[in-house]
């Protein structure tokens, strides 16, 4: 072998080397990361988890009223975002699929996909917490809404886009106006799509914690008052893992452990119903 | 069809196009209503420290003298750390994924390093303040440290005491955050080169290391170089991790071992305890900083990343 194809060979091993390599960082952090949430997250399960509220310092409690306000914060958010974005989606894919608006919004849409979260927590804070006076969990659940909006927004309109024109081609010479086409032969089509977009975006807004801080804040107490600061997962697990108490600790490990499982859960199940839609 | 059917048909296709245009018009208002408003609440800081609010390193909310110095300095320092941790190691793994991994364990690894962008920050910053950084602190911050600390160039930056929390610790876990989002693209544009381009090189009797280099990496480049603007515009806003691990030092300092702070970690520790309206103003024109420069960023990467979107209908 000449020197010439043995240093070949040798760049083509350190290549390979190198991917198999960058590939192990990758999965060792991913593991390194779950094992850690599973191991301190298991520890401090207890069932007063879910029978008790947020403690003082230094105290034992659960996280009952953390658990109800982020649930249903999500959920709002969901209602209110979800239905938003499907119809901008539906404007950039079918409606306004070459106008000049539907060009910019896309544009705009990707750049909030991944604009910084904590300033859409400060730009509701501005707008509706200033407004309001207080903290409150209705400007929570904004904030997650406006976070979700951007996702449902893009998956809705790929899906929708993904769907043969013939379709839309038989709607219409049946005579059906340009809304019950979309409506009821396009969304059905491209259901899958959407609700994967959806599903994603809930489980992408579960977790989210710098928006919360400035609009729902938190709150020690049971309060179902979406007008009051609401407790949320998030942020418990934030204020507690900050601080120097043990007990605290545990339970933002619990919470941790329980937002973790629930987020990966969701995308897991995201990703083989999207398989199965792909397949049929 | 009878003629009232008829009626009530044009109106839902009119309230049916008002309502999804207003819902796309409605994008582009937050848009711009962040940005506003962002100007807006920071104009008091704006007026009151002018250009010097972008030059100052005072951050004394006592006396009242805010300047955006040492956050932005330890946003960019820790933003450039992650970038160089995350794009050779996303290249890496895209080629992995994209040349060497058999088939059947594609998908599984792809998945799985897709999950690292599913795992939420706050997660991360726990692990990095409870685990990773007194690993760092006790492993690999005292080697840097005697082995780097003397070296006449790069030794500034590696001075100090191994506290395991600090500018290089978050740089590394905005790194592995970044990570997903840099291999996902690189992945779907490696898997985009034309077959025939690779099939001319392994014609040719190229080894793998000479197709990515001199046929997969030029073709992709313009799409590549999306991808990292991509994962900047991340690693800038991204808020709780780095406020886990970054030490909410107001320090300007050049040892990458020393505690510091960024925007987006500043305005997370301090928004709700700024008691004067220039504190808060403050506050919010950093975010308007912030907000200013990821537009930029991820337009940038937005425009790069189109022209490979075309050909593949759809990059993330």
């Amino acid at each position: 072998m000449s020197a010439r194809q043995l240093r070949r060979r040798i760049a083509d091993l350190a290549a390979f080397a190198f991917a198999c390599a960058a590939t192990i960082f990758g999965l060792v952090f991913l593991f390194w990361i779950l094992w850690t949430t599973f191991r301190y997250g298991v520890e401090a399960l207890k069932p007063s988890l879910v029978t008790q509220m947020t403690p003082p310092p230094g105290e034992d409690g659960g996280l009952l009223n953390a658990f109800y306000g982020s649930g249903v914060m999500v959920l709002l958010a969901v209602a209110i975002g979800t239905p938003i974005g499907i119809a901008a989606g539906t404007y950039l894919a079918e409606h306004g699929r070459f106008s000049r608006l539907a060009a910019i919004v896309r544009f705009v849409n990707d750049i909030l996909l991944s604009a910084p979260s904590i300033v859409i927590g400060l730009f509701v804070y501005e707008l509706v917490v200033r407004t309001m006076g207080h903290f409150s969990g209705i400007a929570g659940a904004l904030a997650l809404a406006m976070i979700l909006l951007p996702i449902v927004t893009r998956t809705t309109d790929e899906a929708l886009r993904l769907v043969p024109d013939t379709m839309r081609e038989a709607g219409f010479a049946l005579g059906l106006p340009r809304w019950k086409v979309t409506g009821q032969i396009l969304y059905k089509a491209a259901r899958a799509g959407m609700l994967t977009g959806i599903l994603l975006g809930l489980a992408r807004i579960s977790g989210e914690t710098a928006p919360l801080l400035f609009t729902a804040l938190n709150n020690q107490f049971w309060s179902a008052d979406l007008a009051q600061p609401l407790a949320n997962v998030p942020v418990v697990i934030f204020q507690y893992a900050m601080s120097p108490y043990d007990q605290w600790h545990a339970l933002a490990w619990a919470g941790a452990l329980t937002l973790t499982a629930f987020v990966l859960a969701l995308n897991v199940f995201v990703r083989i119903l999207a398989r199965k839609g792909n397949s049929k | 069809m009878s003629d009232s059917s008829h009626r009530r048909g044009a109106g839902g296709e009119r309230l049916f196009g008002l309502t999804t245009a207003g819902a796309a018009w409605l994008v582009l208002l937050l848009l711009l209503g962040t940005a506003v408003s962002m100007a807006w609440g920071g104009r008091q800081a704006f007026s009151t420290f002018g250009f010097g609010f972008l030059t100052s390193r005072e951050w004394n909310p006592v006396e009242g003298h805010f300047g955006a110095l040492v956050p932005i300095y330890g946003t960019l320092v820790t933003s450039a750390i992650a970038l160089i941790i995350a794009v050779p190691v996303s290249v890496g793994i895209a080629l992995f994924l994209t040349e060497i991994a058999p088939r059947w364990a594609r998908g599984p690894i792809g998945i799985a390093i897709e999950l690292l962008a599913a795992i939420p920050s706050i997660i991360y910053g726990m692990w990095g303040l409870f685990v990773f950084a007194p690993w760092l602190g006790e492993h690999v911050q005292p080697w840097l440290i005697e082995h780097l600390g003397n070296t006449p160039i790069l030794g500034p930056l590696f001075e100090g005491a191994p506290i395991g929390i600090g500018m290089l610790t978050a740089g590394i876990v905005l790194g592995i955050m970044i990570i997903p989002f840099v291999a996902a693209v690189a992945r779907d544009v490696f898997a985009a080169v034309p077959p025939s381009l690779r099939e001319a090189a392994v014609a040719l009797g190229s080894t793998r290391w000479e197709i990515l280099s001199r046929v997969t990496l030029p073709y992709t480049r313009s799409a590549i170089v999306g991808a990292v603007f991509l994962g900047l515009g991340r690693a800038l806003g991204e808020t709780m991790a780095v406020t886990f691990v970054l030490g909410n030092a107001h320090d300007l300092s050049i040892s990458l071992l020393m505690p510091s702070n960024s925007i987006a970690a500043t305005i997370a520790n301090e928004f709700t305890e700024a008691d004067t309206d220039l504190y808060r103003s403050s506050l919010i024109a950093l975010a308007f900083l912030l907000f200013v420069v990821t537009f930029i960023v991820l337009s940038l990467a937005k425009l790069l990343l189109s022209r490979m979107d075309r050909s593949l209908g759809r990059t993330h």
